[in-house]
C-alpha cells in the first residue's frame, strides 16, 4: 500500500468502526433470532476477511512456487497470519451466537466443519514457518495451497450437504434495513484487513531486512 | 516415458520392500492393534458399538497409512536416495506418480486385513455390497495417500518431520475421511444406501482429481531448492 | 517507524474509546419497552441474548487490539535489531 495511503484509510477505517454500533443497533431487528442475531453484522464480515485472507495468501503462495518471488512468500505469510486471526472471531463469535439461535455451542455440520478444518490448517502454516526448518517457507506455501483450494468447498458445501446452517442465499434477501447495516461492517472489516495486512507485511520485510544483515555481516 | 518412469520407481520400491517385508509387516501389524484398542474402547454392555464402525475403519486407515508413509520417506533418506532420483533425468511427476503408487499398494494391502476385523469385530456387515464398499476405499485411499506421498517428501530434510507430517496432513485430507465415514455409514445401514454411497463415492472421486493436479504440479517446486 | 506508533496508538485510543458507547447499545433495546414496535416480541425473550452478544464484540475488539499490539510488539523488536546491527556494521569501519 501506497505511503499516502495508509493515514487516510487509517482514518476512516477508525470513524467506521466507531460509527459501527450505532449502524447495527440502528437496524432492524431479525424476527426470529431477534437481538442476538445482530452478532451477524461481525461474525460474516470475519469470515468474509478470513476468506480473502486464505485466497491472497494461496494466490501469492501459488505465484512464490512458481517464480520464487520472496516478496510473494512474504505477502502469503502475512496474509496467512491474518486469517487465523480473523478465523478465530469467526469461530468465538459463531458458537455465541448458535447457542442462542439454535441451542448448542457446535455442530458438525458441512460449513462449520470445513471453517474449523480451514482454521487448522492455517496453524500448521504457522506452525511450519516456525518449526519446520529449512525449506518452511516452500513448505507452508503447498500448505497454503491446499487451504485455498478448500475454500470453494466451504462455500459451496452448505447448499450442498442440508444443514442447519443458514444458507448462503440468506445476504441477498437481506431486508433494507439490515442490507445497509451488513455491508457497512463488511467495508469496515474489508478496510480494517488491508490495514492489518499492511502491519504484519511490514514486519515480514523487516525481518527479511534483519536476516539479509545478519547474513551480510563480517564473521 | 512418464508411465514408464512411475512403474520404474514402483518397481524399485517393490524390489526393496520384498527383500524385508519391513513396511508391509509393521504396518499391518500396526494396524490390527489400532483396531484392537477401539475395540476394547468401544465396547457397550460387553458388545462392541456397531455404528462405530465406519468411523473406526477410517480412523485405522489414516493412522496406518501416515505410519506407512513416514516409514517409506524414512527409508528414502536414510539411503539418500531421494536425491539421486531427482537428479535422474525423468520427469519429477512422474517420480511422485511412482511413490503414490507405492503408498496405494501398502494402504490396500492395509486395507485387505482392515476391513475383515472390523467387520468381525464390530459385527458390520461391510460386504453386503462389496463393489460400491471397493470404490470407496480406493477412492479415499487414494486420496489420502496423493497428500500424503507430496507432504512426507516435502518433509524429508525438516527436522521435525515426524509430528508435522501428522499436523500438516490431516486437517487437509479430513473432507476425504469424512465422505469416506459417511459412505461407508450409508453402505451398512440395514438396507444399503446405495445412491447416497455413490454421491459419496462421487465426492471423494472430485476431491481426488483436485488433490492430483495439485500434487503433480507442486512435486518439483517443492523438491528443488 | 515513530509515525507507526503514533498511528497505532491512535487507533487502540479510539477503540477504547468506541467499547463504552458499545457497551451502552444492548440495553436500550429492553429499556425502550414502550417503544417497542408490535412486531417485535417481549423484551423478556432478549435478555439472555445480551450477555452473548456482548461477549461477541467485546471479544472481537479484544483479540483487535491483542494482535495490534503483538505486531508492534514484534515490528519494534525487529527493528532495533535493525539499527543495532547498522551501528554494528558502521563501527567497525566496512
Amino acid at each position: 500500500m501506497k505511503g499516502q495511503y495508509f493515514l487516510p484509510l487509517f482514518a476512516l477505517t477508525t470513524a467506521m468502526f466507531a460509527a459501527a454500533p450505532f449502524v447495527i443497533a440502528n437496524a432492524p431487528y431479525e424476527s426470529t433470532m431477534l437481538l442476538v442475531q445482530k452478532i451477524f453484522y461481525f461474525h460474516v464480515p470475519s469470515w468474509f476477511v478470513m476468506f480473502s485472507a486464505i485466497f491472497i495468501s494461496g494466490i501469492y503462495s501459488v505465484i512464490y512456487l512458481v517464480k520464487g518471488d520472496r516478496k510473494a512468500d512474504q505477502i502469503a505469510a502475512a496474509a496467512a497470519e491474518i486469517a487465523v486471526i480473523f478465523g478465530v472471531m469467526g469461530l468465538v463469535t459463531g458458537p455465541l451466537w448458535g447457542r442462542k439461535a439454535w441451542g448448542v455451542w457446535w455442530q458438525w455440520d458441512a460449513k462449520l466443519t470445513m471453517a474449523l478444518l480451514l482454521e487448522m490448517i492455517f496453524l500448521g502454516y504457522q506452525l511450519v514457518r516456525r518449526y519446520g526448518g529449512p525449506g518452511s517457507d516452500k513448505m507452508s506455501a503447498a500448505l497454503a495451497v491446499f487451504g485455498m483450494v478448500n475454500v470453494p468447498f466451504v462455500y459451496w458445501s452448505v447448499n450442498i450437504w442440508r444443514t442447519v446452517h443458514p444458507k448462503t442465499s440468506v445476504v441477498p434477501t437481506l431486508g433494507p434495513g439490515m442490507f445497509g447495516a451488513f455491508w457497512f461492517s463488511v467495508l469496515s472489516f474489508m478496510l480494517l484487513f488491508s490495514l492489518l495486512l499492511t502491519l504484519r507485511l511490514r514486519l515480514e520485510r523487516q525481518r527479511a531486512v534483519l536476516d539479509e544483515l545478519y547474513l551480510a555481516e563480517e564473521p | 516415458m512418464f508411465l514408464r518412469v512411475a512403474l520404474l520407481v514402483l518397481k524399485k520400491d517393490v524390489a526393496i520392500e520384498a527383500k524385508s517385508f519391513e513396511i508391509i509387516t509393521t504396518t499391518l501389524f500396526f494396524a490390527a492393534s489400532c483396531i484392537l484398542v477401539f475395540s476394547f474402547a468401544f465396547v457397550k454392555e460387553g458388545a462392541p458399538v456397531q455404528d462405530a464402525a465406519s468411523g473406526i475403519l477410517w480412523i485405522a486407515i489414516a493412522f496406518s497409512g501416515t505410519l506407512a508413509l513416514g516409514r517409506t520417506f524414512e527409508r528414502e533418506r536414510y539411503g539418500e536416495t531421494l536425491r539421486a532420483l531427482l537428479l535422474a533425468p525423468a520427469p519429477r511427476p512422474a517420480i511422485y506418480v511412482g511413490k503414490l503408487l507405492g503408498m496405494v499398494f501398502v494402504m490396500v494391502t492395509t486395507e485387505v486385513l482392515l476391513v475383515p476385523m472390523v467387520a468381525l469385530l464390530f459385527q458390520a456387515p461391510l460386504f453386503s455390497r462389496p463393489l460400491l464398499l471397493v470404490a470407496l476405499l480406493l477412492a479415499g485411499t487414494i486420496g489420502f495417500a496423493s497428500v500424503g506421498t507430496l507432504f512426507a517428501a516435502m518433509l524429508v530434510r525438516a527436522r521435525t518431520r515426524d509430528i508435522m507430517l501428522p499436523i500438516l496432513l490431516y486437517p487437509v485430507t479430513v473432507p476425504v475421511m469424512i465422505a469416506g465415514v459417511q459412505g461407508t455409514s450409508a453402505l451398512l445401514m440395514s438396507t444399503p444406501d446405495e445412491a447416497l454411497a455413490t454421491m459419496w463415492i462421487g465426492i471423494v472421486t472430485s476431491f481426488d482429481v483436485v488433490f492430483i493436479t495439485f500434487c503433480l504440479w507442486l512435486f518439483e517446486p517443492l523438491m528443488t531448492e | 517507524m515513530t509515525m507507526l506508533k503514533q498511528t497505532i496508538t491512535i487507533f487502540v485510543s479510539i477503540f477504547l474509546l468506541a467499547m463504552p458507547l458499545l457497551a451502552m447499545q444492548p440495553p436500550t433495546g429492553a429499556a425502550q419497552e414502550g417503544f417497542v414496535p408490535i412486531d417485535q416480541l417481549p423484551p423478556s425473550e432478549q435478555l439472555p441474548a445480551a450477555p452473548l452478544l456482548i461477549t461477541a464484540y467485546a471479544f472481537v475488539w479484544v483479540l483487535l487490539m491483542v494482535y495490534l499490539w503483538s505486531i508492534a510488539k514484534r515490528l519494534g523488536k525487529v527493528e532495533t535489531e535493525i539499527q543495532s546491527l547498522q551501528r554494528r556494521s558502521a563501527g567497525s569501519g566496512r
